[in-house]
């Protein structure tokens, strides 16, 4: 059994960062490399080369020669190679240079008397005793530095100093001679350990000179595995062909030193091992090409291992890889409550759940352990991959051995059943941006290969189906899953924090649905009333009306109310309310078009259910069911969607581009009104020309212009609009849609059968491309509208070729804008939750941080949970109003 | 001309000496230790003001500081005041 460790067992007080000294790298060194070379014909490692078996074993079968262990046995040890000549570590150039200003280039003193290094070093230690942070420390130690760097004579011996200069990435110069790694070794060697503290350096762990390299650490082969490929090729670690490099190269300089080869042949040598240590290093060096694979794969390096997205950190430490979870396609099914998920059954019998064996479910688990892994039959049943015994041994389960292992399951084992209808599992859908996007999901398995959930949980994973992936995690413990079921499920998550208000909620179809089940409220047979409803769980039809002939009909909105909760009392306007139909007078439930909402104990009495009362983020019906507690508010959604999928289901609903056609004397108008704003935008052109224009106040002259005839454009794109709204009623089904807010808007339509408008780059009329034009087909400086992106034809009669072009800079701005916005977002928002990951609100509502710091005496200073808000206000009046007093407060608020 | 008062700048909230009677119950309330509390420095020129009214302000003292919120209207908060 695992153990569990609640609380800390462990904390951390204190870290320290030294350097190796070359003794100490020689030290911990299993072997002195020698030879570039890995492995014999035989394909045996080679002695004192890069997979010398002092350095650990990768292949099984062979012992380490350093521990006698075996492939899992050895952790590895390190090798070192001896340089034939030092080279400068490149982690360390910011430091050496720094040294090198800093100190003395005759006695090696840091360049400050005796009294001001007194004062300083009091200074560290009074800083030091008030528990400075490292980085405050670091301050101290620059601000030194910069004083002993700029002093011209040493205040100790009196020699002159040379400025010295960085030569990006490792080269250091004296009034333009090159230092050799070997002379700023000895520099920084005459730094005596008395002056180390005022560098930042602790003498006792590190030495300056040790930034220079005389000896370098190989690491162990575990760290760079020889990869065997499947045709038996061999293939080497980054890591092992750059130290390749460096013994080759040390190995040529070693000679030719030795053989008193000419200074300048030495020189370049020595240069090229001071490159390959470098791109050992780090292959992303400014200044310096990377080393490359002979492919033309740039080498990944030691920094590059660590480094970013997928380096260890970030890859291997903050984040891993988890077992019991799935990926894979989804799709919608509207038959499934919110809080449910569709599972395939494929991986529900890949996924399993640890179920521990009591006398209680003894005879159940046998039977599901009885079942093997791949249970037959129609129906979907658990059957169980593993048992794992009281001694913590894992047996699979087969189709042969199922029998048997039932037989001996005991109290005590734990039996890994397949995934079954309501089991709890976390659903995810990357990015995963805020707490909606995991949320607890009781699992259905369904047939077929992709996960399947209800529409209307799509907005807070900002799912669509286009191909989206998603992902389901099975919790393994009670714990988990309590909390999953108490805090995670979809139904806990209806109202966002972000605003207060409901995220998830009726979208799409179920919106027109709702707006064509109630609008004037229609009439409907009782077999069309029966078939609407066989899609929800009622078995009572509401009490029938009866028209003139005896026949039995029912009202659009008594269906509505069969779904609404006993008791509620509400009144707002639909989302179709149009002032102007009442003259800015509202007239309640007079209203002509049927656009005010009225709601009495759970009847819908009159108006519209369009967007302001079921849509996601805006349905204000929606918002005060989802505060009568989750589980109405589950059944409310629950049930919308699946009225609404039957209503639209049974009248049918379609949209096609002849939504758009308008008569040809409206095309004419259109056209008329165009031209004459085209007309008007020359006049001021001409106006501008003669210089007869007024300057508005603050803006230019062309500003002005450029405003004016926006404006006038504008004004003729409204006025197209408006005439073809005319001719699109509300029986037109894109307009039910742009009206009831459950796709498009007004605008768009009356781009389709009106006029595109302006097209804009960075808010402006576009201007750019060619020398005082936007294209080669207009006059240079041609300021009119048509010259300037001025889009007059509609989508549905076709763009010119220059207007095409212009459309296309238009909308290639909005693409560019989302890349963009993207990007940069989730860089913030990395930024963001890195700060603030380790804040909690603590039992008394502080907003404090690992060590009990306050950061906020009351969480959002008015301790208000957003989701449990009225928009973010800690009490709405009109709701508490309303649920005192009922009808009487309603209607003494419409005036 | 009278010194400047940075108290009475419209930006500037409301800042008090918390006297030491009531610190400790203060505290008790919050329930934290007085280190866990946001700082204020002993330079700040809000103390600076403050001492001309309460005399020498001791660095571990606990200012009061009632200030506007977009949220809750007017919060109380609390910082202690430490060496700079
Ligand atoms: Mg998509
Ligand atoms: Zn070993
Ligand atoms: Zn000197
Ligand atoms: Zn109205």
């Amino acid at each position: 059994m695992m153990k569990r460790a609640f609380g800390l067992t462990k904390r951390i007080n204190s870290i320290k960062f030294a350097l190796l000294s070359p003794e100490e790298i020689r030290k911990m060194s299993a072997v002195k490399v020698i030879t570039a070379d890995t492995y014999d014909d035989d394909g045996f490692p080679i002695e004192k080369g890069l997979m010398d078996l002092h350095m650990g074993v990768i292949e099984p079968g062979l012992r380490c020669k350093t521990c006698g262990g075996k492939v899992d046995e050895c952790p590895g040890h390190f090798g070192h190679i001896e340089l034939a000549m030092p080279v400068i570590h490149v982690g360390f150039v910011k430091n050496i240079k720094n040294y090198l200003d800093a100190t003395c280039r005759e006695c090696g003193r840091i360049k400050l008397k005796d009294d001001e290094i007194e004062i300083y070093k009091q200074k560290i230690e009074e800083a030091k005793k008030m528990g400075a942070s490292p980085i405050q420390l670091l301050l101290i130690n620059k601000k030194i530095i910069d004083e002993a760097a700029s002093r011209p004579i040493c205040p100790h011996c009196g020699a002159e100093q040379k400025k010295i200069t960085l030569d990006k990435p490792t080269t250091f110069r004296e009034e333009g001679r090159k230092l050799t790694p070997k002379e700023i070794r000895e520099r920084l060697e005459k730094i005596p350990d008395e002056d180390l503290p005022l560098l930042g350096i602790n003498p006792e762990t590190a030495r300056p000179e040790w930034m220079v390299l005389t000896v370098l650490p190989v690491p162990p082969v575990n760290v760079r595995p020889t990869i065997t490929l499947e045709t038996g090729e061999r293939s080497e670690d980054d890591l092992t062909h750059k130290l390749v490099d460096i013994i080759r190269i040390n190995q040529r300089l070693r000679e030719n030193r030795d053989s008193g080869a000419p200074q300048l042949i030495i020189e370049d040598l020595w240069e090229l091992l001071q490159y390959h240590v470098t791109t050992y290093f780090d292959n992303q060096t400014s200044g310096i090409p990377p080393a490359r694979h002979r492919s033309g794969r740039p080498l990944k390096t030691l920094v590059q291992r660590l480094k970013g997205k997928e380096g260890r950190f970030r890859s291997n430490l903050s984040g891993k890889r988890v077992n019991f979870s799935s990926r894979t396609v989804i799709s919608p099914e509207p038959f499934l409550s919110i809080n449910e998920v569709g599972v395939p059954e494929a991986a529900a019998r890949e996924l399993t759940v640890p179920i521990a064996v009591t006398a209680h479910n003894i005879e159940k688990m046998r039977e599901i352990v009885r079942r093997g892994p791949h249970p037959q039959g129609d129906k979907y049943i658990p059957g169980a991959n593993y048992v794992i015994r009281n001694d913590g041994r894992r047996i699979k389960i087969t189709e042969r051995n199922a029998e048997d292992v039932a037989k001996k399951l005991e109290i005590g084992w734990i039996v890994e059943r397949h995934l079954t209808n309501g089991d709890i599992v976390l659903f995810n859908r990357q990015p995963s941006l805020h707490r909606m996007s995991m949320m607890g999901h009781l699992v259905r398995v369904l047939p077929d290969r992709t996960f399947r959930f209800n529409l209307a949980v799509c907005p807070p994973y900002n799912a669509d189906f286009d191909g989206d992936e998603m992902n389901l995690h099975v919790l393994q413990s009670e714990e988990a899953r309590a909390e999953a079921k108490i805090l995670m499920l979809v139904q806990e998550h209806i109202l966002s924090p972000r605003f207060g208000g409901p995220i998830i909620g009726g979208l799409h179809d179920h919106i027109t649905a709702m707006f064509l089940l109630t609008y004037q409220n229609p009439k409907f047979s009782r077999e069309e009333a029966l078939h609407i409803l066989s899609y929800l769980n009622y078995d009572k039809l509401p009490e029938p009306h009866r028209d003139e002939n005896g026949n039995e009909f029912y009202y659009g909105k008594d269906l509505f109310s069969l779904i609404l909760p006993k008791g509620l009392n509400m009144e707002f306007k639909s989302k179709i309310c149009d002032p102007t139909v009442c003259n800015h007078k509202c007239v309640y439930e007079k209203c002509p078009i049927d656009a005010y909402v009225i709601i009495r104990d759970g009847k819908l009495i009159a108006g519209t259910i369009d967007e302001n009362a079921i849509g996601s983020m805006k349905g204000k019906l929606l918002d005060r069911i989802a505060k009568m507690g989750s589980d109405i508010a589950r059944k409310f959604i629950d049930d919308l969607t699946r009225l609404a999928i039957g209503v639209i289901s049974y009248r049918g609903f379609t949209s096609g581009i002849d939504d758009e056609d308008i008569p040809e004397e409206a095309l004419i108008q259109i056209h008329e009104i165009i031209q004459e704003s085209i007309k008007k935008a020359d006049e001021l052109i001409e106006l501008y020309k003669q210089g007869l224009l007024q300057p508005a106040p603050g803006r230019s002259l062309e500003e002005t212009l450029e405003m004016e005839i926006m404006r006038v454009l504008a004004h003729a794109r409204d006025e197209a609009g408006k005439i073809a709204s005319r001719h699109l009623g509300l029986e037109n089904p894109s307009v039910i849609m742009a009206r009831s807010g459950a796709r498009a808007s007004m605008l768009n339509l009356s781009q389709m059968a009106g006029s595109i408008g302006q097209q804009s780059v960075r808010g402006q009329r576009l201007h750019r491309g060619y020398q005082d034009r936007t294209l080669p087909h207009f006059k240079r400086g041609d300021l009119g509208a048509k010259a300037r992106g001025f889009v007059e034809s509609s989508y549905k009669k076709g763009l010119s070729p220059t207007e095409y072009f212009f459309h296309s800079m238009g909308g290639r701005e909005g693409l560019v804008d989302t890349a963009v916005r993207t990007s940069r977002s989730g860089y913030m928002q990395r930024r963001l939750i890195n700060a603030l990951e380790d804040l909690k609100v603590d039992e008394d509502r502080k907003v404090v941080d690992t060590a009990g710091n306050v950061v906020q005496f009351l969480y959002g200073e008015d301790g208000v949970d957003p989701t449990r808000s009225s928009g973010g206000e800690n009490i709405n009046m009109e709701e508490v109003l309303t649920e005192v007093l009922g009808e009487k407060y309603l209607l003494r608020r419409r005036k | 001309m009278g010194k400047f008062n940075v108290l009475e700048h419209e930006l500037v909230p409301e800042h008090y000496l918390v006297s030491e009677d009531e610190e400790e119950e203060i505290l008790k309330q919050l329930g934290v230790k007085k280190e866990q509390l946001p700082k204020i420095k002993k330079s700040d020129a809000v103390l600076r003001v403050l001492e001309r009214k309460y005399g020498h302000i001791p660095v571990g003292s606990l200012i009061k500081i009632v200030r506007k919120s977009p949220t809750a209207g007017r919060i109380v908060v609390y910082r202690v005041v430490v060496r700079d």
